[in-house]
């Protein structure tokens, strides 16, 4: 069998595999985002202890790295608490979880780049601080924190493969096995990449018209 | 088993194995990743075209391939083309060839960030392109990079972790095969996440000193 016909019987399970990692990544980059924003919140505005934990968890998760975390939670602690989670649930939570660390810092950057004189304005107008942080902080913030935010989703994609470690079965899990299938180890790997970087190409093209989609004529998006 | 015959006996000089071979792994790469990275960057910014594009392909392909599909390719494919490498040997290639990518990105960025008259006074000066790029350009572009490149050198620390897959038994390896072999699971990672933060930490604050210690007075970043 030569390389082209291992592509046709083989290339839309690899592509299949492909989808499921994109769905691991946007399962990853969405829990990173609900617990990531909140805990830029927290750290900004938070009381003494509230903002010393969060500096813990973001210290902790972005001390380790991905595979340490994921042998971490499938092995050891999500078994001991009675969490009983497919793979791929726990590759996604993992990659969220420690995603989140990461977002936190660059929507707490994009916060902090706002002038508290906003803050100051909008509380002598009588708005309450939730008011405020809701329609006067976070709407500028978010718009900030885009361009740092987007260097999050090749990470999270690359990093996805290692829940191949894990038995998530996703692209990286599936190339193998068609290699362990066809022999054919070189090609099919090298297939593999091909896909990854498309992904990624892809993924930020789509990043980037977010960003143009939702610019405000004036206010310049700029890295924070 | 007694805890703490298991923390004394067994845990602890595991992992000391383990951090000796993640220490040999991370040495072995940051230089020559570092090499590599500024061969690249200075590829593809003062390359010819050729070479300007074969560099900036380098890039697209190391940085966007994940990690550890990089270490399958160098220790289950290169065999079947006829080249068999170890597998540390493997682990620190696919580590110099995934480091150099990212280093090369840092340390063209910082290359931009000098400004075109410096390099046309220096010619003004008599010096050739080479002479100019080697005592004009790079001592100011690396020690703009340091940031980005110590930020590289601790991801470097956390991803050496990947060479477990391939069957190099670093830091990680070591607590696989105690937490498999003891049944204690949270036990071993959470003692290798410790080993990690504590490396991770310390080489933060190490990087930090070495960012002050590379400063110029006067040359803002």
């Amino acid at each position: 069998m030569n390389i082209f016909q291992i592509l046709i019987e083989w290339g839309p399970y690899l592509l299949g595999g492909a989808a499921i990692t994109l769905g691991l990544v946007a399962s990853a980059l969405a829990i990173g985002f609900i617990f990531g924003l909140p805990l830029a919140l927290g750290q900004v505005y938070g009381s003494a202890p509230i903002r010393a934990i969060i500096a813990a968890y973001v210290w902790f998760f972005r001390g380790l790295p991905i595979l340490v975390l994921l042998f971490l939670f499938y092995f050891g602690i999500f078994p001991v608490i009675g969490i009983d989670l497919p793979a791929f649930f726990v590759g996604a939570l993992v990659l969220g979880m420690r995603g989140a660390a990461y977002q936190s810092q660059i929507f707490r950057g994009a916060i902090q780049s706002i002038p508290q004189g906003q803050m100051t304005a909008a509380l002598s107008l009588g708005m309450t601080p939730w008011m405020a942080i809701k329609s006067i902080i976070l709407p500028q913030s978010l718009r900030l924190s885009l361009p740092g935010w987007s260097n999050e989703y090749p990470e999270i994609l690359t990093d996805s493969a290692v829940c191949y470690a894990i038995g998530v079965v996703e692209l990286l899990t599936r190339t193998s096995q068609v290699v362990s299938q066809t022999y054919m180890t070189m090609p099919v790997y090298m297939a593999a990449a091909v896909m990854f970087i498309l992904l990624n190409y892809a993924g930020m093209w789509l990043i980037q018209r977010v960003e143009q989609k939702i610019a405000i004529p004036g206010f310049g998006i700029k890295a924070v | 088993m007694d805890p703490t015959l298991f923390l004394t006996q067994i845990l602890v000089p595991a992992l000391w194995q383990g951090l000796i071979v993640t220490v040999e792994l991370v040495a072995l790469t940051a230089p020559f990743g570092l090499l590599l990275g500024i061969g690249i960057a200075l590829g593809r910014q003062y390359g010819g075209k050729g070479l300007s594009s074969a560099c900036a392909g380098y890039i697209i392909f190391f940085k966007g391939c994940p990690l550890i599909l990089l270490l399958f390719m160098l220790y289950f494919g290169l065999p079947s083309i006829g080249i068999t490498l170890p597998a540390f040997t493997a682990a620190v290639l696919g580590f110099i060839l995934c480091n150099a990518a990212y280093n090369s990105e840092y340390i063209r960025g910082a290359i931009l960030s000098i400004k075109d008259g410096q390099i046309t006074a220096a010619q003004a000066l008599g010096m050739t392109r080479w002479q100019t790029i080697e005592s004009i350009v790079l001592p100011q572009a690396i020690r703009r990079a340091v940031p980005g490149l110590s930020n590289e050198f601790i991801y470097l620390i956390k991803y050496s972790s990947l060479a477990y897959m391939i069957t190099v038994i670093e830091l990680s390896g070591e607590a696989k095969i105690v937490a498999t072999k003891y049944f204690m699971y949270s036990e071993a990672f959470l003692a290798v996440g410790i080993v990690y933060l504590a490396l991770v930490t310390l080489t933060t604050y190490a990087v930090h000193l070495l960012e002050k210690k590379t400063a110029i007075p006067g040359m803002s970043q």
